[in-house]
């Protein structure tokens, strides 16, 4: 599995290889296992729409971690755990769920969204420079939307922020991970058990109420469903917003062309979600059955990894694909996947990239990094990819 | 141009109502897609053509009217 990268913003360069001479690759995993790599934007896309390839056993097989023995339990797909479910069961949860992020709620919450940046962004011009932007803006305001939206309590950020990071860390061994799962499980039982006791207007409240032809959701099904939320609410979003200002940092013209024209915002979020795609090992599928793919065989119960940074980069779909262009019209990415997993929050993400590009360049017209490029430590060994710090500074108050 | 949905292949993911809001909205219980004008003007047609390629379940069908 490609993970070398040469520039911090290009997936490794090996993909553009795969891509032209052997875009169904056979992988090798960490198990010893066989599977397949696909790198071109057709394949990516169709495999992630084919029903005949599932999800059901993604996390059974990893391309970039060999789960250690203590931790094989957390293989197994929980009770709610829908981002590993085929159809129907995993119909049955998106249904309970997309209601709560669709185009028209997340857009009610554009003001909400924008007095929480404001606040951020106040309190970052009073901090002493340089200030790490990840910890000052990107990470947090996220975390207290979703914390607003799911009902979590906003002080346990430090808890739940430091739970998930480690948690997507390939890094992490495996007494540790199983030891966050069930510090993550306690907590949101604790959570949802206070919330039965005295429901609020938030959505876990909502998803304890809801019932169904199947009746009402289990704590076992709300724990895992309200986790997953929490830490796919902040963590992809924060990354997105530190790196996206970096990669926009680093390219001064494509910055000045957003400054120029405002507007743009949202074309420029769609831009940095393909540049960046920063799932960055890519989607793991498994064959339900045998079948082709770009001419090969796929044998049923073969692994499949789809590579969502190889195929937002493909010549084939993209002109200059390694070009960050905020201008760029039309750019069906693949960045929040593809087919019935793909992202049920990526309405909120837009919403929340949208006010808080806009606001940070508006506020800080004289934002830039306080260190070389080639010093940001970057995010290498995680599942999403982004910075771990981002050092900047501006002049004067920074109007 | 004629809009054409099948609900039951619809997870909501909400491209469609982002692409071209005019034409598509969305549930508010469920998420899935409501078709506000079946028949858009031509000068629509670019937005709801995007829309169908968006969309991540091929829930979108279009015929020429």
């Amino acid at each position: 599995m490609p993970v070398d990268r040469e520039c911090p913003f290009d997936p490794p360069a090996e993909y553009r290889r795969l891509q032209d001479e052997d875009p169904v690759a056979r992988l090798a995993f960490p198990d010893g296992s066989h599977g397949w790599l696909l790198s071109r934007y057709e394949d990516v896309r169709s495999a992630l729409a084919d029903p005949r390839i599932s999800s059901a056993r993604g996390f059974a097989s990893n391309p970039v971690r060999e789960l250690p023995p203590e931790a094989m339990e957390l293989r197994r797909i929980r009770p709610g755990q829908f981002i590993g479910m085929d159809p129907p069961e995993h119909t049955r949860y998106r249904r309970m769920l997309t209601g709560q992020f669709t185009v028209r709620r997340m857009n009610a919450l554009v003001p909400r969204v924008e007095e929480i940046v404001a606040d951020h962004l106040d309190a970052m011009r009073e901090m002493s420079r340089p200030v790490d932007l990840v910890q000052a803006f990107a990470l947090p305001v996220p975390s207290l939307v979703i914390c607003e939206l799911l009902g979590v309590p906003y002080a346990d950020r430090e808890l739940f922020q430091r739970r998930s990071r480690a948690l997507l860390n390939m890094n992490t061994d495996g007494p540790t991970l199983v030891r966050l799962r069930d510090e993550m499980d306690d907590y949101m039982l604790t959570l949802v058990r206070a919330k039965r006791q005295q429901p609020q207007d938030d959505l876990l409240s909502g998803l304890i109420a809801r019932e169904d032809e199947q009746g009402h959701l289990s704590d076992e099904e709300l724990i895992n469903i309200g986790n997953l939320l929490l830490v796919a609410g902040h963590e992809t979003t924060a990354n997105m917003l530190a790196l996206g200002t970096l990669a926009l940092l680093a390219q001064p013209a494509q910055l000045a062309a957003l400054r120029a024209a405002p507007a743009l915002v949202g074309q420029a979020v769609e831009e940095l979600l393909r540049y960046l795609s920063i799932v960055q090992f890519g989607l793991v599928r498994t064959a339900k059955e045998d079948l082709q793919i770009g001419g090969r065989s796929v044998r049923a119960g073969t692994p499949i990894v789809a590579s969502l940074a190889a195929a937002n980069r493909d010549p084939r779909q993209f002109p200059n694909p390694d070009s960050l262009d905020v201008s760029r019209q039309y750019s069906p990415h693949l960045a929040f996947g593809h087919g019935v997993h793909q992202c049920l929050g990526q309405q909120l993400a837009r919403v929340e990239m949208k006010v808080g590009f806009r606001a940070l360049f508006e506020r800080f017209p004289s934002l830039r990094l306080a260190v070389p490029l080639a010093e940001v430590p970057m995010r290498d060994e995680t599942f999403i990819y982004g910075v771990h710090e981002l050092p900047v500074t501006w002049d004067g108050d920074g109007r | 141009m004629k809009v054409m949905v099948d609900v039951a292949r619809c997870r909501g993911a909400g491209l469609c109502a982002l692409t071209a809001p005019d034409v598509f909205d969305q549930d508010e219980e469920d998420g899935t897609v409501l078709v506000l004008d079946a028949e858009p003007p031509p000068a629509r047609h670019e937005a709801v053509t995007a829309a169908a390629r968006l969309c991540p379940n091929s829930v979108i069908r279009l015929e020429d009217a």
